[in-house]
């Protein structure tokens, strides 16, 4: 497929790792992607099997999904079951679990709740249902921020009453700081967030290569973009510098975009605080409606509950978002916890770390852990019959 | 005597009205309604119209014609594949077919991974009050048509209606009847290291084409539905490797990942697969990587994986791009012996990745 393969040479990905290897010279070193669009293609490709082993990948807390505390999704619930409601959220939501159920029960047990692709698939749902309530479920950072903002001035233009927005949208910058400033940080350097860079630019990322001296290389998100930043990261290293790089020029401006950073600013303001998943507090992390548009925050509109929910004491998301322990490590990975019955946030996204690496990476682990026979894949099965 | 006139007069008027009546039903039945009501599922009157209407004229046979309680009929042989499938699809009509051909085909592809020759089907209707006439008379011409194609014929059937709201328009229950020549031990649990998987053709056309159809994303593309019949490519396949085909599944709903996974689990063998070498069209990886899915993770309803004794491939493959339904197979991995149960993925850029099942559903209702 145009514009994908070519991200996805194997050739280029196996030079690139053998520079990485120079390079590093055989130093264990900690690079954390941020972003969970990046842990997913790392475990969907098999990056790390590529990836010289002294390279460690460490997932960050950029999945929206995962961030997202329980007590938040009890209120979404809260709302999705109010009578002449009708709750539209992006997918991945629907199975994460609150502190007694998900969206998906909420679902089950006669709410209607509904997933669409993009917020203004929400405004035409209420267009369609003048007689409803419709309530869109706007969570992720400065990525998916900017079509909520879009979607709230168009329906400030349309003068449509009948839509209203349950804001959770998470600034990656502060949680980036809270990471930094955590004591049981060990981190070489970071792979940046290639789709939040685009809406807000480089320049937001200087205080990391500044203030704490660790590179960053913002990144996109095909195989080879990763492999490419890292080489990146770890020839900064080498050099002794401390920069914020872009390796996702074709899609990333240095200024970020304008128009959409415009339109957030018009529609949402920061919260003093908001609770990660975790994390814990951390103070402007996060944004809501601006008070002029009150008549559309679903906050406003409809009572919820509000309560902050502690985590299952077993879940150690909070240590695999941070980075301090990988996936397996946590107590309940694979056992209590999996897909099918996920505990933390983690496993549910496939952008989770626990959920990538249940899904994609679990058995390359096991055989170095266990010296298990590794499968040997280079001779491709097919090769010879092929063109039979 | 104006009293007998009128006896004798009326008595004339009655056997003129008898007669009447009886030249009324022996003509053809016509169906004025325009909408199913639930009087169509009462058994009665309206029952019969529905069924002389619209059932009988399309799946006409001698077996059906004879309206008995069931059909009966001889078979010669000594092993029968015997299955049934319900079909609940939304939309009803989408780009490549319609629940009715999904219908048939998908029943006679269960009698095709037993090795089997489809015979007869029978249809079981769920209808929703206020379902369109003409639109149960299109999903039964589709039925009809896709049986003719499959050459099996539909032996008997039933209609209940539902209030509306207590089903969602049609719902169809199809059960088959096949012979099969298979008379050594094929199926899931088959598989042995050393053991060729092939896949007659390109995946996620059926399930994306479903997710296109539903009006929440605005995607235009050209992606249809595959269902097909694919007993005759089945055919080809036990006369090219004979007992060699130890195992023959079509990976419908959880896609190739989720019938690999099956396969691997009840064989207790692993599965190693090469993903340069599935062929997915580039519409369906164009509309995959844009909604973030895993085409192997994607429904198909007219492809089939078959795993193959290794020294039986060639043959197999070439005997499956000999039909016109295999014209795009390819040899996609192998089996191995450890670690047992698990499916593995050599990626495109050179790692390797566990494959697991489908998990949740993404995607309700698209069979």
């Amino acid at each position: 497929m145009k514009f994908v393969d070519e991200f996805r040479d194997g050739d280029l990905a196996r030079r690139l790792c053998s520079e990485i290897d120079r390079l590093s010279r055989g130093q264990s070193l900690k690079i954390m992607e941020i972003c969970g669009g990046h842990t997913h293609t790392i475990y969907k490709h098999g990056i790390e099997d590529v990836l010289p082993p002294n390279i460690d990948m460490v997932h960050g807390p950029g999945c929206p999904v995962c961030v997202l505390p329980m007590g938040r999704i009890d209120d979404a619930i809260a709302i999705a079951r109010q009578p002449g409601v009708i709750f539209v959220t992006f997918g991945d939501m629907m199975r994460v679990p609150g502190s007694k159920s998900s969206l998906l029960d909420a679902r089950a047990e006669g709410a209607d709740v509904r997933f669409v692709y993009s917020p203004l698939d929400a405004l035409k749902i209420a267009h369609q249902n003048p007689d409803k309530q419709v309530v869109f479920f706007a969570i992720g950072f400065e990525t998916t921020a900017p079509s909520t903002a879009v979607t709230l001035l168009r329906a400030q233009a349309e003068k449509i009453k009948n839509f209203s927005v349950f804001c959770n949208h998470v600034l990656v910058i502060p949680a980036i700081q809270a990471i930094l400033d955590s004591p049981d940080m060990r981190l070489d350097g970071f792979l940046g967030p290639g789709h939040v860079c685009m809406v807000i630019g480089m320049r937001p990322f200087a205080f990391v290569a500044r203030d704490y001296r660790k590179p960053v290389v913002l990144s996109g998100f095909e195989p080879l973009d990763i492999i490419q930043s890292v080489y990146m990261t770890v020839k900064q290293l080498d050099e002794g510098r401390r920069e914020v790089e872009n390796q996702y020029a074709r899609v990333v401006r240095p200024e970020g975009n304008l128009k959409a950073l415009e339109a957030m600013e018009k529609t949402m303001e920061g919260r003093p605080f908001f609770e990660w998943r975790g994390l814990g507090f951390i103070s402007h992390s996060a944004l809501k409606l601006r008070p002029e548009f009150a008549e559309w925050d679903a906050e406003k509109r409809f009572e919820v509950p509000g309560i902050r929910v502690a985590d299952p004491p077993a879940c150690q998301c909070g240590e695999v978002l941070k980075g301090a322990i990988k996936p397996w490590e946590c107590k309940v990975f694979g056992t209590a916890c999996t897909p099918e019955t996920p505990i933390g946030t983690c496993m549910v996204s496939s952008e989770g770390a626990c959920a990538a690496y249940f899904n994609y990476g679990r058995f390359s682990l096991a055989a170095q852990r266990n010296r298990l026979p590794v499968i040997d894949l280079t001779a491709p099965t097919g090769a010879n019959l092929k063109d039979s | 005597m104006p009293d007998r006139d009128k006896a004798y007069i009326s008595l004339g008027d009655t056997l003129a009205k008898i007669e009447r009546v009886r030249q009324h039903r022996r003509q053809k039945f016509y169906l004025h309604d325009t909408h199913v009501t639930l009087s169509h599922g009462s058994g009665g009157k309206a029952t019969h119209n529905l069924i002389e209407a619209i059932f009988a004229p399309a799946f006409s046979n001698p077996l059906l014609d004879r309206m008995d309680d069931s059909a009966v009929f001889d078979i010669t042989a000594s092993r029968l594949a015997f299955t049934t499938d319900s079909y609940v699809v939304s939309p009803l009509f989408f780009p490549g077919g319609s629940i009715g051909e999904l219908a048939i085909n998908g029943t006679v592809n269960d009698l095709a991974m037993a090795g089997a020759r489809p015979l007869y089907l029978s249809a079981g209707f769920v209808l929703e009050e206020g379902l369109a006439i003409e639109e149960l008379q299109r999903i039964v011409d589709a039925m009809a048509k896709a049986a003719a194609r499959a050459g099996v014929t539909i032996v008997t059937g039933d209609t209940k209606v539902v209030q509306r709201g207590k089903a969602d328009r049609v719902f169809i229950n199809t059960a088959g009847v096949g012979i099969s020549p298979v008379t050594w031990p094929m199926g899931q649990a088959q598989a042995r290291p050393g053991d060729k998987v092939l896949l007659s053709g390109p995946v996620g056309d059926h399930g994306i084409a479903i997710l296109l159809a539903r009006e929440a994303l605005d995607i235009e593309t050209t992606i249809e539905s595959d269902t097909a019949p694919l007993h005759e490519l089945v055919a080809n396949l036990l006369e090219a490797a004979g007992p060699g085909l130890h195992c023959l599944k079509d990976p419908t709903r959880g896609g190739v990942a989720t019938t690999l996974n099956e396969i691997a689990l009840t064989s207790e063998i692993s599965i190693a697969l090469d993903e340069t070498a599935i062929p997915v069209r580039p519409e369906v990886r164009g509309a995959c990587e844009i909604l973030g899915l895993d085409p192997l993770t994607i429904a198909n309803e007219g492809k089939l994986l078959a795993i193959v004794a290794p020294e039986k491939a060639e043959a197999a493959l070439s005997a499956m791009r000999s039909h016109p339904l295999g014209r795009e197979a390819a040899l996609i991995g192998e089996v191995r012996a450890e670690p047992a149960g698990m499916v593995f993925l050599k990626t495109d850029i050179g790692g390797t990745r566990v494959l697991d099942m489908l998990v949740g559903d993404p995607l309700p209702r698209i069979c």
